[in-house]
């Protein structure tokens, strides 16, 4: 080991005024005591990109790269074949989702971005598999009552197997899968969310 | 024969008539005003370089492709204008990236061009292919895969464009070869223009430059916080006037080096981790920041919790994505620093009124300053002692670049920066090596009345040196100082901070001797072991015509202080061991 290094004179920390106040960790400053934590919500966006290869990758990488929390990622022509579509759903405190935002309207096949109202017009669609051998006391009818009340369609009835076709908002698709669990469920496959604004009002 | 013989020959109506891809990106960087590039030849961008062969464009080749990226950044930064390297495919393309990552870290305007394999090989695992789209997203402002020979030069356009526009960074081509081969029957140049839906913010809105300026008018403790963004934005002047104007005292971040003349009464030199005591202790306790073209990097702003935690901030860039990104801004003004500043400027109706907190920051300038007192240590020469004394021996447009460690943080504290684009480092990407390539690249663009001094560490010496070989050949003026520590300091000094003192692989029992490597070069060698030498070894350096190289011997022991360590509160910097103990 060598020899101690001088260093530079100067009161030491514990000898110099320092405030109380602190930052959370979006750098916003808070009250002393409170903790400043910021709640996570669902966002929908929109976004108009470039019909172009690569782009998709270019929003996915972004949002692996800066962590962005991603709960899904759908991707379309749309009424111009020279642009495509993205709808994006993020779990984000607001910061976050103000970051999403400009982040995303950063990347050069970006055209336009924009977060959607709460009352857009929200659409997944869902496809469930289930096993066709109804051991724990429920029956193949059983399943049929299920799927003529929740007013879903029956696709597809073979090999042991029923597939059902569910449509309708993130959430109630979920409630939906819950729903068909004490069936035994062997595949699942959904879209993710797409969505336009209601009426008059311009998606992007 | 040789190129110039060969260019001198052809007369310019071939060359403003370009017939094939590969000489249409040619042909478009010359209308770009492209002097120079650095690059490495190879099997898919020889296309290219044949194209070269005609052209008066200056190549200058380079050691490594590492180096190339480098060499354009430091151009970029000392010219403003886009710097541009070339490499060719595979492991030409994935050399630079290290230079573009570093290059998109510190928004530097860089070009890069590289060769790919045929179009219809991509794909397949061809021979030096690599998915150079890919590999590069992360690290580049915009990239494009060229597809057809007709358009390429458009494309090589419209990324020198997009490099230097706006919020500056590298952008990247990939040319398949056989694009750059294929023919071109009718193309001319036109100046590029951005893209219909690509904006870029000029003055702020308005209303929050009104109300900002209140705050900063309301403000007892107001404080500038100038970053590289300044520099880019050539917003220097503007600074200057609405400082002095307005008696606000300003910090720079790294970047922002050069954005204010560091002996002026108001300077208080760069904040963050080895930022002086004084910046710090100014951002700690200031009531108002005017933060211009920064984004508060972690290095700066050490713990977001007590970061500025009184303060107001007004933050002024033109990327909308940097404010309120790491530090919640409460007047956000997007728009170029140049203009915004001048918006503000026009509308503040009083200077603030802030004597107290200008008395404050004279005493805390005299309680911390960074006085090192002895000029040795252990028998040998100080780095601070080194780096006053080559500051002093030089003009204040010198150029200084470095390498990362120890070493770059000394040359950050004890050279006095006057000037704009004389400060090149690496600081986002904090990249060893950095330091010669970049004072290659950084001797291109500056003028012939500037010197350009390479402050290095022996660590970051030995990752580009080879690097030595293009400046002797291009007979480059340029002074390399080795701060040589026999070791990679930086590291040692967290291990003897933060981990016991276990020393792990961050002392080197060997180092080569770099003044008899230099000779070996064909560049200059000193040896500097004692303190009586420094001042005439420095003379002499500087004033030798040609690439010169001291190995300033000193004391491995030695620390750099000021210190906030990482995630600490910039208030509680330690000036010594004992305070870092303390913390
Ligand atoms: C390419 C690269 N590898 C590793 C590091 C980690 N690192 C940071 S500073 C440092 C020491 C640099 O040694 P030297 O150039 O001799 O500078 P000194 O600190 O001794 O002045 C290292 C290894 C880095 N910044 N860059
Ligand atoms: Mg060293």
């Amino acid at each position: 080991m060598g020899e101690k290094s001088k260093g530079l004179k100067g009161p030491s920390p514990s000898d110099r005024p320092h405030p109380n106040e602190r930052r959370n960790p979006q750098g916003i400053r808070i009250d002393p005591g409170s903790s400043g934590e910021l709640e996570n919500r669902l966002a929908t966006f929109s976004a108009l990109v470039k019909h172009e290869p690569g782009v998709l990758a270019k929003v996915s990488g972004l949002f692996s790269r800066r962590q962005f929390n991603i709960e899904s990622l759908t991707v379309g022509p749309t009424e111009d074949e020279n642009s495509a579509r993205i709808t994006l759903v993020v779990d984000e405190n607001d910061t976050g989702i103000i970051q999403v935002k400009k982040q995303l309207a950063k990347l050069l096949p970006v055209i336009s971005v924009k977060e959607l109202s709460e009352d857009a017009v929200e659409r997944e669609l869902c496809l469930v598999k289930i096993t066709n051998h109804f051991d724990q006391g429920n029956s193949l009818e059983q399943l049929k009552e299920l799927v003529e009340k929740e007013g879903v369609d029956i696709l597809d009835i073979s090999d042991g197997t029923v597939t059902i076709e569910v449509r309708g908002s993130k959430r109630d698709i979920d409630d939906m899968i819950e729903m068909f669990d004490e069936f035994e469920i062997k595949e699942v496959a959904r879209t993710g969310t797409v969505a336009l604004e209601r009426g008059s009002k311009k998606t992007t | 024969m040789s190129k110039s013989t060969n260019a001198d020959q052809e007369n310019t109506a071939e060359k403003s008539n370009p017939k094939t891809g590969a000489q249409a990106v040619v042909a478009s960087l010359e209308e770009a005003g492209v002097r120079v590039i650095f690059g490495v030849q190879g099997g898919a961008i020889m296309p290219v370089y044949d194209a070269l062969y005609d052209s008066k464009l200056e190549h200058i080749t380079m050691g490594h492709e590492q180096g190339a990226a480098h060499a354009a950044d430091a151009y970029g930064i000392v010219s403003g204008q886009p710097g541009v390297c070339i490499a060719t495919s595979g492991p030409g393309a994935t050399n630079l990236i290290t230079g573009l990552a570093d290059a998109n870290m510190d928004s530097v305007p860089v070009l890069a061009l590289t060769g790919q394999v045929p179009t219809n090989f991509v794909g397949n695992d061809a021979f030096q292919e690599c998915d150079t789209i890919g590999v590069s997203n992360p690290v580049t402002k915009a990239n494009f895969f060229a597809t057809e020979s007709e358009t390429v030069g458009d494309l090589v356009s419209l990324a020198f464009l997009l490099a230097r526009e706006g919020r500056q960074g590298p952008t990247l081509v990939d040319l398949p070869k056989d694009v750059t081969l294929g023919e071109v029957s009718d193309w001319k140049y036109k100046p590029p223009k951005l893209p219909d839906h690509v904006e870029i913010p000029d003055g702020a809105d308005v209303k929050v430059v009104e109300s900002a300026a209140t705050a900063l008018i309301d403000a007892k403790k107001p404080v500038i916080l100038a970053g590289g963004g300044v520099i880019k934005g050539n917003a220097c002047e503007q600074l200057y006037k609405f400082a002095t104007e307005f008696e606000i005292p300003v910090v720079t971040t790294m970047p922002g080096i050069g954005s204010f003349p560091e002996d002026h009464e108001l300077s208080l030199k760069p904040a963050g981790m080895h930022g002086t005591g004084y910046a710090n202790m100014a951002l700690t306790h200031c009531d108002v920041m005017l933060a211009v073209g920064t984004r508060f990097d972690d290095r700066l702003t050490g713990g977001v919790d007590t970061f500025a935690p009184t303060a107001e901030i007004i933050h002024i860039d033109i990327d909308p994505a940097e404010i309120s990104k790491n530090i919640h801004a409460d007047y956000e003004l997007v728009g170029d620093a140049a203009t915004v500043l001048s918006q503000l400027h026009k509308v503040m109706q009083a200077k603030p009124n802030a004597e107290e907190w200008l008395e404050q920051i004279k005493t805390w300038k005299q309680e911390y300053s960074i006085e090192y007192g002895e000029r040795e240590s252990n028998g040998k020469p100080r780095p601070q002692y080194i780096i006053e004394q080559l500051c002093e021996a030089t003009e204040s447009n010198t150029i200084v670049t470095t390498g990362v460690g120890q070493h770059q943080m000394w040359a950050m504290l004890y050279w006095t920066y006057k000037e704009p684009r004389t400060w090149v480092s690496s600081h986002g990407l904090g990249t060893m090596g950095y330091g010669l390539p970049a004072a290659i690249g950084a001797r291109f663009a500056a003028s012939d009345d500037q010197k350009v001094v390479c402050i290095d560490g022996d660590g970051s010496f030995l990752m580009t040196l080879q690097e030595l070989s293009v400046a002797v050949r291009e007979e480059l003026d340029i002074t390399v100082v080795v701060l040589n520590n026999a070791g990679i300091g930086m590291v040692r000094q967290w291990q003897d901070a933060f981990y016991g003192h276990r020393r792990m692989a961050s002392e080197y029992p060997w180092v080569p001797d770099f003044s008899k490597i230099a000779d070996a070069f064909g560049a200059k060698g000193f040896l500097l072991e004692n303190v009586e030498d420094v001042e005439s070894i420095i003379r002499e350096a500087i004033e030798y015509k040609g690439p010169s190289v001291i190995d300033a011997r000193i004391d491995p022991a030695e620390n750099v202080f000021p210190m906030v360590p990482s995630g600490g509160a910039n208030g509680l910097f330690a000036l010594t061991e004992e305070h870092l103990e303390e913390l």
